[in-house]
């Protein structure tokens, strides 16, 4: 660790391409940048350790899209009409369709790298847990990908929190490469690049945790997305898409177990407090809300949501899932327990710790704090280009998965427009990225300059909250108040209050509206000022100083989308009050914004949705 | 406080600090062992216990919503991981899953074998695929022309 007052050390690491983020996007651009780049340097910058990194820590326990081709079970049109279905009519179906075409290959692949699969062995086949899910024994996912990765790129560089990218000197719309710093003994990391692929996650702890003491790391996505993936690009002047789109879901009460696999696989259902089925008895008065979209199958995520609050709001809660009515044999027994031991494992302590026998009692069911994210039931992210062969010429400027900054493309959370993609879907996106990026080199080989004064204006910023803390520490005597100085921590919760009360958190039942988010917005703003003030003292509130700041834009770029569309396009996940209703003859269509770094001013605009077919 | 370290078992070999997705297993200078220097990042996830080979490492579920008197604790071998888990009324459980099929280390790494042509380079075709995709093409669809 460097000494208090020591200039950190500074590495400079040149490349072709730099992956920024290890977890599943940029492990599958890892691999395939080697596979059609042998001669170029690749290298991995990653806040973590590949083996544990990012949303697949744990492992999982089924891989969530899987088309079957090969068994003619699903088309990618098929999925096309799932997601367009899924998102309430809006989603880029060029990116959607480019994920399903070729999502197969990278389950293959993983299949034969050794994870292991669970096999119908009469019938060869995966073993479906839904129409897109297959079951696997997912315990070292992530390990085996992570080999894969150590074997394809050049250098993985472990515990470097990547805090900005780096614009070219003679271009700002062009990317050169990114800055950070590790975590470990605090020196500066400069690495420069031809092309760079942002592959960091989505974002938790943006809105306020329904555990706030310390079942706050009982998030549903983890505590460490911190939203690099948008507050990289957002200060790039890169255009984003669908902020507003934010995930609630619905999980088991405190240990956030996922439900897929017990409602898919084992076909249990969910009751309120009386045992009543509430689904089909409130589809009256969910027609009136979003019309015919009320009647889609299977019934839209965010609408299953919506019955479940509406159910609590009635006072007819808590909502069960009768797991005893299904875990009638040993084997079931130990899926059920399997399911989270090997993907949410705080389930498993909080049913052990609660006295909860999943085979003789219900559990409770509850809707989650909102996330920000592009992999699941939602695509917040960034405006990217879509495939060759398929995509329109407005959805089209060259390279596939490239974001509006040259140089700069994105796979995973990072991609807006997309949903649904999760653990498969990614890996192959950074595939779908790497190929592209690899593409980009070739016709833009040559490196790309920038200016010293911008590396030396990032390296001040980036320790800006040591050397605060430094000088202003000893004015005070112990403790944790200082007139002069925020704490990561004490601007997290002041974060997190803000987006809860204005933005639509779970104690506001998910609802806002123009006059709480425009408040909402002056708070950020208050908040952002006073980040000049926050305080360091040792590297590890340095990294959390810097994932504040990254949740701060990503949560403004969500406010500021929330407020531009003036309709409730996905009740259940948020709610604009004083626009209650779809309204899809004026809204039927992309929010799209951009930041002007050098003026600090935002844009929020619309872009055309158009359907694939 | 999610995870806690054993101090009989602990040999401070900062596996665990090198493992942890949040940063937040660090040596105690004093003691040379390491602890959770903050117990509302955790995510219990599990991955410095698994990683510890002193097995120093448990879990207490987070103390806002987990009653005492339970545990959960895995043992992670090259080709399996076996959960021992003690309910609150002392019921114990069991269970072991399969964790990777081939030995770790035999990946093939995408640069074996030959270099891909001029004419993959500038398709639609990934590595590997139409082989790994195990059907015939990758499909398509007709482009629509652009809308005005
Ligand atoms: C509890 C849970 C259950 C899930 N269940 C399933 C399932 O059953 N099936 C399925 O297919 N999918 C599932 N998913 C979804 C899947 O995990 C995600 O969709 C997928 O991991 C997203 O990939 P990604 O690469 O975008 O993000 P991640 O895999 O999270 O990777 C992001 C990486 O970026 C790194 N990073 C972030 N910020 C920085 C920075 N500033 N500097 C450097 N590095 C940084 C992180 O450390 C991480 O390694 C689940 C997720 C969760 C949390
Ligand atoms: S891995 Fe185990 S033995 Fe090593 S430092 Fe951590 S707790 Fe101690
Ligand atoms: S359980 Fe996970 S988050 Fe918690 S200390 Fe261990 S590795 Fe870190």
């Amino acid at each position: 660790m460097s000494e208090p007052g020591a200039e950190p050390v500074t590495h400079e690491v040149d490349c072709d391409l730099l992956i920024i983020g290890g977890g599943f996007a940029g492990c599958g651009a890892a691999f395939e940048a080697r596979y059609w780049g042998r001669d170029l340097k690749v290298v991995v910058a990653e806040k973590a350790a590949i083996e544990r990194s990012g949303a697949v820590a744990q492992g999982l326990s089924a891989i969530n899209c899987y088309m079957g081709m090969r068994w003619n079970e699903n088309q990618p049109e098929d999925f096309v009409r799932y997601v367009r279905n899924d998102l309430m009519g809006l989603s880029r179906e060029d990116l959607v369709y480019d994920i399903a075409r070729h999502v197969d290959s990278t389950v293959h692949l993983f299949e034969e790298w050794g994870l292991p699969i669970f096999t119908d062995p009469q019938t060869g086949r995966y073993v479906r847990e839904g129409r897109w899910q297959i079951m696997i024994h997912g315990e070292s996912y992530k390990p085996i990908i992570a080999e894969a990765t150590r074997k394809s790129v050049d250098e993985v560089h472990e515990r470097i929190m990547v805090t900005h990218l780096l614009p070219a000197a003679d271009d700002p719309h062009r990317v050169a490469g990114a800055v950070g710093f590790s975590v470990r003994d605090g020196s500066f990391y400069v690495f420069r690049a031809k092309a760079v692929i942002v592959a960091a996650s989505g974002a938790s702890h943006i809105y306020r945790p329904r555990s706030a003491g310390e079942g706050a790391g009982r998030t549903w996505y983890p505590p460490w997305a911190s939203g690099s993936a948008y507050a990289l690009l957002i200060q790039m002047g890169a255009e984003m898409t669908q902020m507003e789109n934010r995930l609630v879901v619905t999980r088991f009460k405190d240990g956030y177990g996922p439900v897929g696999a017990w409602f898919l696989l084992l076909k249990a259902i969910a009751t309120n407090a009386a045992g009543e089925s509430y689904e089909t008895s409130r589809l009256p008065e969910l027609r009136e809300r979003v019309g015919a979209y009320a009647d889609a199958k299977p019934m839209p995520t965010c609408l299953r949501n919506h019955l479940m609050l509406q159910e609590i709001l009635a006072g007819r809660g808590p909502i069960l899932l009768h797991t005893e009515r299904v875990l009638d044999t040993p084997e079931k027994e130990s899926i059920g327990w399997e399911d989270f031991l090997n993907m949410t494992i705080g389930q498993a302590v909080t049913w052990a710790s609660q006295g909860i026998e999943p085979k003789s009692v219900p559990s409770e069911l509850i809707l989650s704090e909102p996330y920000v994210m592009g992999s699941h039931a939602v695509c917040a992210g960034a405006w990217t280009s879509g495939p060759g062969d398929l995509s329109e010429a407005e959805y089209r400027w060259g390279y596939n998965r490239m974001t509006t900054v040259a140089g700069l493309f994105g796979a995973g959370d990072t991609v807006g427009g997309s949903a649904h993609k999760f653990s498969s879907g990614s890996y192959t996106e950074g595939r779908l990225a790497a190929k592209a990026a690899v593409a980009f080199l070739r016709d833009h080989p040559d490196p790309v300059p920038v200016r010293a004064a911008d590396v030396e204006g990032f390296r001040r910023k980036i320790f800006a909250p040591r050397e605060h803390w430094e000088v202003e520490g000893p004015q005070v005597t112990a403790g944790t108040v200082h007139p002069e100085v925020l704490f990561p921590d004490q601007g997290l919760t002041r974060l997190e209050k803000i987006m809860d009360e204005y933005g639509g958190g779970v104690s506001a039942n998910y609802s806002t509206s123009r006059n709480l988010l425009e408040r909402g917005l002056g708070h950020l703003a208050a908040l952002r000022h006073d980040m000049s003030r926050l305080g360091a003292r040792d590297l590890h509130q340095l990294q959390r100083g810097w994932e504040l700041d990254h949740r701060l834009w990503t949560a403004e770029a969500v406010l500021r989308h929330t407020l531009f569309r003036e309709e409730t396009r996905w009740p259940g996940y948020y709610y604009r009050a004083d626009f209650p209703h779809v309204d899809d003859a004026r809204w039927k269509c992309f929010v799209n914004s951009t930041y002007a770094p050098a003026t600090g001013e935002w844009q929020v605009f619309t872009r055309p949705y158009r359907a694939l077919f | 406080m999610p995870t806690f370290v054993r101090t009989d078992k602990c040999k401070g070999c900062m596996e665990c600090v090198r493992i942890c997705p949040s940063d937040i297993m660090h040596i105690d200078p004093e003691q040379g062992r390491a602890y959770n220097i903050e117990p509302a990042m955790c995510w219990e996830c599990f991955a410095c216990v698994k990683a510890c080979p002193e097995a120093a490492i448990e879990v207490r579920g987070y103390a806002d919503f987990a009653p005492l008197g339970h545990s959960v604790q895995p043992t992670r071998t090259p080709d399996k991981i076996e959960w021992k888990i003690r309910m609150r009324n002392g019921d114990q459980k069991e269970f072991t899953f399969p964790i990777r099929t081939t030995p770790w280390g035999s990946i093939r790494a995408p640069q074996e074998g030959a270099s891909p042509s001029a004419e993959a380079r500038s398709g639609e075709l990934l590595s590997f695929e139409p082989d790994y995709l195990a059907v015939e093409a990758l499909p398509t669809l007709p482009r629509r022309p652009t809308t005005a």
